[in-house]
Order: structure tokens, then C-alpha cells, then sequence
């Protein structure tokens, strides 16, 4: 009897110690979120978007070298990136966010590069009820279609270039005639309708509004039709066609005191342009030389987030041996507002992390992030602003300062001609 | 609005001789051996990256590069027409067709694999100069200057060497050429590479004022398929009158209308030489 009582003690004990260690086994899981996204490797939309996904990549490499997230039910979650090149294609993206989804069981999904883009795979997103980041999207249109689940970390196009029209009446108050040339993508078409509006309303003449097509290479036409005697051009579209219409700009001794173009002049490589740089004003989501941080955070009272710039800035930089633009650290801070969501909601199920996210406001190094959660533009991008830089020269060597708005400016802005 | 007009043509017109020269390559090889070649585009793209590739990696001048270009051009239309037209070249068109797209897809694979499709640009800045209201960039004047060399040179290799009169002779009569000694698969393969040399010549041009990727080429040959027709099929001459109303179209027009009318005008115009003198302005009646 005795025995049997020490043979019932020893196999509750072995009993209990398995299960203690099932436990400990089971909470220390971890749990693999995979991130869904296309990224288009190639064709006209390239170079921002490997930049895009060159930050993205480095923040799902730094958090699981830290060991992933940790959930209040001990449940440790890493993070898994699957892609594929888009070839800068709609119909594409479409078929690869449902195959995302479908075949590789996507838990989250990051938008690719361009609101066009963004726009297709967000149809997808809200379909098949998977919340959507969009990184690299600022079109204000696809936050209107009553979409729930996505959500946008770009200041929206309506507040793209505006700034600019407020720093030309800073730089000269005479200034009145305004030409606006554009690429007639979706996202550069919701730019310039606002900014026309904003010009218009602030008294400005708009004497040339006119689109041209993606792939344009010869911008002689446009030029030509832009008077003598304009103040300022605006404009443009993506890397490619604006780099070049900033060349022929300059080629064409256009005599504008400011030239303010979409997203080719904040992006590194658009010093190689040499003197056609010169002078050219950029509309950027980020500049490392943001100061955004704990300081700012708190000056504003919010919650900073995630990396710091200089940290963003240094770690990228060797990686990938390149200057950060804004859309890598679009890329990046995507991440971070992924995983603020998940570590706040406790959990990866879509609902809860929803929840987080329309209740978000937090400050990172990319600056402040919330999102409208009203119906009628959920998701739209409502706390983060735009910095505007212009290509200078210091010892010769042409270099981006911020110029606009002055709370964060590094240089005066000065005139594109007379230069 | 007239300073605005003028300075429209002159670029277009600037425009119009490098549209020539392209047009001029697709034309002799229709003319010669009545093949339409759909590697075209391609290979004005190769051109392209040809002079970038000297100018970035060797430091050549561009225009220097050219002449290089145009060697490789050559050498690559014989290639070319040994590899995949030389066998259909008696098939219906049809075979011809598909085996200079196949080339033009393989060209398009193998450049997008080793360049990507990053746009590329010729730092080469020359300045502008400016004459009373017009701003002329040097560089389109200077591929205007090379396309009109390389169109004086084609001219007196066609009318004044014993190869050119043998193209000639072949585009004319081949079985009679034939009859006369010609050794008409050399000349055909001569034909294709001065062909192709002609769009690598103006690729080449084109990358010194425009930026390019490796699917560059596509507009051109487009363009060139126009011109072809205006100016009338296998006419080197009428390819670059053809060009010259191309660009002046493309310059004059944006001063009425947006530019994006643009395509709608030149291929109405295309129609209708079809339809009122489907040989081209200048080709035979």
C-alpha cells in the first residue's frame, strides 16, 4: 500500500513536472508573423521602391536579432518577409497580394511602392480582411473608398506640395504666376489638384497646368510652353521622369526663382545631376536630418517609438552603403507601427491589431504617425508632416538642406534663378 | 506665342533628324530584303547603353563612343541575320517577323538581367546656347550634326561604293543581282548590319540628351514604323524627310493643344498617308 502511495506521488510529480515544462514550452513558442508585400525590382518605379523594401528589410533584421516581440502572454513573435517583383505592374501586384494571401499565408501585408500600386493591392488587402501598411503611397483617393483596414504612413498628396506655395510668398511676396507640369499618375494628379486649389486660393496664377504620360522622356514640349516671365514650376511625378525634366529645366535656361518637384530631389542620387540640381526644391517625408525624437515626442506629448534617426541613418548606411531617402525610412517605420500595434493589441489576430491601430498616436524617428479612424477617410495619414529640401552648394559640393518649414530648417532657401 | 511656336520647332526638328536616322536603319532592311525588323527597338536601346558603358567605364566621349557604337552595331546585325533571319529570309513574312521578335525579346531578357531597368544617364553636360529667344541644349545640336554625317555617309556609301551599289542592286532585283554575280546572302547580311548600325547610331545619339533604360527603344521603333511610312517604305532619304515632319508634329503641336494629343495627330496622319498614298511621300508610285 505504502509502495503504491510513493508510485502515486513519483507519477504525480513526473506529471507535474511535464506539464510545467509543456507550459514553459508552450509559452516560449515563438510564433512567426509572416509580412506579405510586392516590391517592384524592376521597371520605372525601381529606385524608390528597393529602397523601400532596403528599409523594411533592416527593421524585420533588427527586430528579430533582438529576439522578436514579446506578447503579455509570453508568446515571442518574429517576423518573416515574403515578396515578389511587381515589375512596377498593376495587374501584378493584384495577382501577387491574392497569391501573398492565398499560398503564402500572409498574416500582414506592407503596400508596394507608388499610390497607383497601392491602390490595386489595397482592394486585395480589404478583400481577404488583412490589414495593409502603405509605405510609399500618398494618394489620398484610396482612403476614401471606405476601406478599413488600411492604412497610410505618407502625408497624403493633398498636403504633398502646398508647403512650397508658402515658401515661395516667404521668398518673394511679389510672386504670382505658378506653372504646374505633371506626371498623370494617381498619386502626382491628387498632388497637383490640391496644389492648384491651394495656389489659386492663396491668389496665385496657375499659367500652365498640363499632365504628361509616365515614360516621358523629352520634356522640350512642356517647357516651351511655360512663359518667360513664371515664377515658380511645379510638379513632376517619379524618380525617372522628374530627374529628367529637372535636366531639361535647367537645359532649357528656364528663369523660375523656384522650381519645387515631387520625389526625385530628396533621393540621393539626384546630386548626380550636377548643376541641374542646383536650387531644385524637393517635398520629402523624412530628411536624416529630422529631428525627430524623445524631445520632440515629448514636446508634442506622445509616446516615442522605435529607433532613433541617428540610429535609422548609421545602421542603414552600413548595410546597404548608401544614403537612407524618405522611402526607406518609409519602408522601415512601417515596421515599427506593425509592431506597435501588434506589442499594444497583445496579439496578431486582425481585429485586435485594428483596434490599435485607428487608437494610435505615437511619435518615431520619422515622425508623428496617426491615422483617421472616422469612416470617411480611415486609415488616411492625419499626424505626419512633410519637409521640404533644396540642393545647395557648400565648398562646392552640392548638399540637400531642409528649407521649409523653418521650425526645421538647416539653410535658407534661396532663388533657382538668378542662381 | 510665335517665340513659343519657333522654339517648338526647332526642337522638334532637332528631334527630327535623330527620328531619321533610326528610321533610315528600318527602312533599308525593308527595302533590301523586305523584312520587318521588330529587334529594333532593342537594338537602338544597345546603342544606347553602347555609349554608356564607354562613356562611364572608359571615360570615351560620347561622341567619339559612336563611332565604336557603330562598329558593334554592324558587327551585331551580322550576327543577327546569321543567326535568325538568314534562314527565313525566303518564309513568309510572318517567319521573319516572329524571328526578329524573338530576338528583340531575348535582347530585352538579357538587358533587363545585367542592367536592370534602372533609367540611365549620360553625364555629359555641354550647356545650351542661346540664339535671340531660342535656348538650343549643345547636345541635341550635336546629334543633329551626327545624324546628318552618318545620313552623308550612308548616302555616299549607297550611290558611290561597289557594296553600296550591290545593296542597291539587290534591293532592286535580287535574282537578277544574283544573275549578275552578286553574292546576294552577303549582301543581304551587309544590308541588316548597316541597318542595325543605323539605330545603335541613334540610340547612341538619343543617350546623350535623353536618359534610357533597356526597353528605350520601343517609342523609337514606333516612331520609326511612322516615318517609314510617311516618308515611303525602303527610301533612306524619305525616312529622313519622314523624320524631320515627325518631330516638326511633335513640336508644333503641343504649342496649340496638350500634349498628350500628340500621338493622336501623328497617327491620324499615319492612317491617312496609308489610305491617300500608301507608298509614302516619296517612295515609288
Amino acid at each position: 500500500m505504502k509502495r503504491f502511495g510513493w508510485c502515486l506521488l513519483s507519477l504525480a510529480l513526473a506529471g507535474f513536472f511535464f506539464a510545467a515544462l509543456g507550459q514553459a514550452a508552450l509559452a516560449a513558442e515563438p510564433k512567426t508573423v509572416v509580412i506579405g508585400f510586392t516590391a517592384s525590382q524592376t521597371g520605372k518605379l525601381n529606385v524608390e521602391a528597393i529602397r523601400q523594401i532596403n528599409g523594411l528589410n533592416l527593421w524585420i533584421e533588427q527586430v528579430n536579432k533582438a529576439g522578436g516581440l514579446k506578447l503579455p502572454d509570453g508568446t515571442q513573435v518574429k517576423f518573416a518577409a515574403k515578396f515578389y517583383d511587381d515589375e512596377s505592374k498593376k495587374e501584378r501586384v493584384q495577382e501577387l497580394y491574392t497569391k501573398l494571401i492565398s499560398t503564402d499565408k500572409a498574416d500582414f501585408l506592407i503596400s508596394p511602392y507608388s499610390s497607383g500600386l497601392a491602390d490595386a493591392a489595397a482592394v486585395i488587402a480589404q478583400q481577404y480582411n488583412k490589414i495593409m501598411i502603405t509605405a510609399g503611397a500618398a494618394s489620398d483617393s484610396t482612403y476614401k473608398k471606405g476601406y478599413t483596414l488600411i492604412y497610410q504612413t505618407y502625408t497624403p498628396a493633398s498636403r504633398y506640395l502646398t508647403g512650397a506655395i508658402d515658401l515661395l510668398s516667404k521668398m518673394d511676396p511679389q510672386a504670382r504666376k505658378v506653372a504646374i507640369v505633371n506626371e498623370k499618375d494617381k498619386f502626382s494628379t491628387d498632388v497637383v489638384n490640391a496644389l492648384k486649389a491651394y495656389a489659386e486660393k492663396k491668389g496665385y496664377q496657375v499659367v500652365l497646368f498640363e499632365g504628361y504620360d509616365s515614360g516621358t522622356a523629352d520634356f522640350a514640349p512642356f517647357i516651351n510652353k511655360i512663359p518667360a516671365d513664371v515664377d515658380a514650376v511645379m510638379g513632376g511625378g517619379h524618380y525617372a521622369d522628374t530627374s529628367t525634366f529637372a535636366r531639361q529645366l535647367f537645359e532649357k535656361g528656364v528663369k523660375a526663382k523656384m522650381v519645387a518637384l515631387l520625389v526625385a530631389p530628396p533621393e540621393p542620387k539626384f546630386a548626380e545631376l550636377g548643376e541641374a540640381a542646383y536650387g531644385v526644391i524637393g517635398a520629402s517625408q523624412w530628411q536624416p536630418e529630422a529631428k525627430y525624437g524623445p524631445e520632440s515626442a515629448k514636446k508634442e506629448g506622445l509616446e516615442f517609438v522605435g529607433i532613433s534617426v541617428a540610429d535609422f541613418d548609421k545602421t542603414y548606411k552600413e548595410k546597404f552603403k548608401e544614403e537612407p531617402s524618405y522611402h526607406s525610412a518609409g519602408g522601415y517605420v512601417s515596421g515599427v507601427i506593425l509592431a506597435e500595434a501588434i506589442k499594444k493589441a497583445g496579439s496578431t489576430e486582425t481585429p485586435k491589431v485594428k483596434q490599435a491601430m485607428d487608437e494610435m498616436n505615437i511619435m518615431t524617428f520619422y515622425g508623428h504617425i496617426k491615422f483617421d479612424n472616422t469612416p470617411k477617410e480611415h486609415g488616411l495619414q492625419v499626424g505626419h508632416d512633410m519637409v521640404y529640401s533644396q540642393w545647395q552648394k557648400k565648398q562646392g559640393k552640392l548638399v540637400n538642406e531642409v528649407v521649409w518649414p523653418e521650425s526645421a530648417q538647416t539653410a535658407k532657401a534661396i532663388f533657382y534663378f538668378p542662381r | 506665342m510665335f517665340s513659343q511656336m519657333l522654339s517648338s520647332l526647332t526642337d522638334g526638328l532637332l528631334l527630327g533628324f535623330v527620328y531619321g536616322v533610326a528610321a533610315m536603319g528600318l527602312t533599308l532592311i525593308w527595302g533590301v530584303m523586305s523584312v520587318i525588323n521588330l529587334a529594333h527597338g532593342p537594338v537602338i536601346a544597345l546603342g544606347m547603353f553602347g555609349t554608356y558603358l564607354l562613356f562611364t567605364h572608359l571615360g570615351v566621349n560620347p561622341y567619339l563612343g559612336l563611332v565604336v557604337v557603330a562598329v558593334f552595331g554592324l558587327a551585331l546585325g551580322f550576327v543577327i541575320y546569321g543567326a535568325a533571319v538568314h534562314r527565313v529570309i525566303n518564309a513568309p513574312h510572318l517567319s521573319s517577323l516572329l524571328a526578329t521578335f524573338s530576338v528583340n525579346m531575348i535582347i530585352i531578357g538579357l538587358g533587363t538581367a545585367i542592367f536592370s531597368t534602372s533609367p540611365q544617364n549620360i553625364d555629359f553636360p555641354l550647356g545650351s546656347v542661346e540664339i535671340g529667344f531660342l535656348t538650343l541644349p549643345v547636345t541635341r545640336l550635336l546629334a543633329t550634326v551626327g545624324a546628318v554625317l552618318f545620313t552623308a555617309a550612308l548616302y555616299l556609301f549607297l550611290y558611290f561604293t561597289r557594296p553600296g551599289k550591290a545593296i542597291r542592286a539587290v534591293a532592286n532585283n535580287r535574282r537578277a543581282a544574283e544573275l549578275m554575280g552578286i553574292p546576294s546572302s552577303l549582301v543581304l547580311a551587309l544590308s541588316f548590319g548597316l541597318g542595325t548600325m543605323l539605330a545603335a547610331v541613334a540610340g547612341g545619339l538619343i543617350s546623350t540628351f535623353f536618359p534610357f533604360t533597356i526597353l528605350s527603344g520601343g517609342p523609337y521603333e514606333l516612331k520609326s514604323f511612322v516615318i517609314c511610312v510617311l516618308g515611303g517604305l525602303g527610301n533612306p532619304l524619305g525616312a529622313l524627310l519622314g523624320g524631320l515632319i515627325l518631330g516638326g508634329l511633335e513640336g508644333l503641336i503641343p504649342a496649340f493643344m496638350p500634349v498628350s494629343w500628340v500621338p493622336v495627330v501623328e497617327f491620324g496622319l499615319f492612317v491617312l498617308v496609308l489610305l491617300l498614298r500608301p507608298s509614302g511621300l516619296l517612295g515609288a508610285k
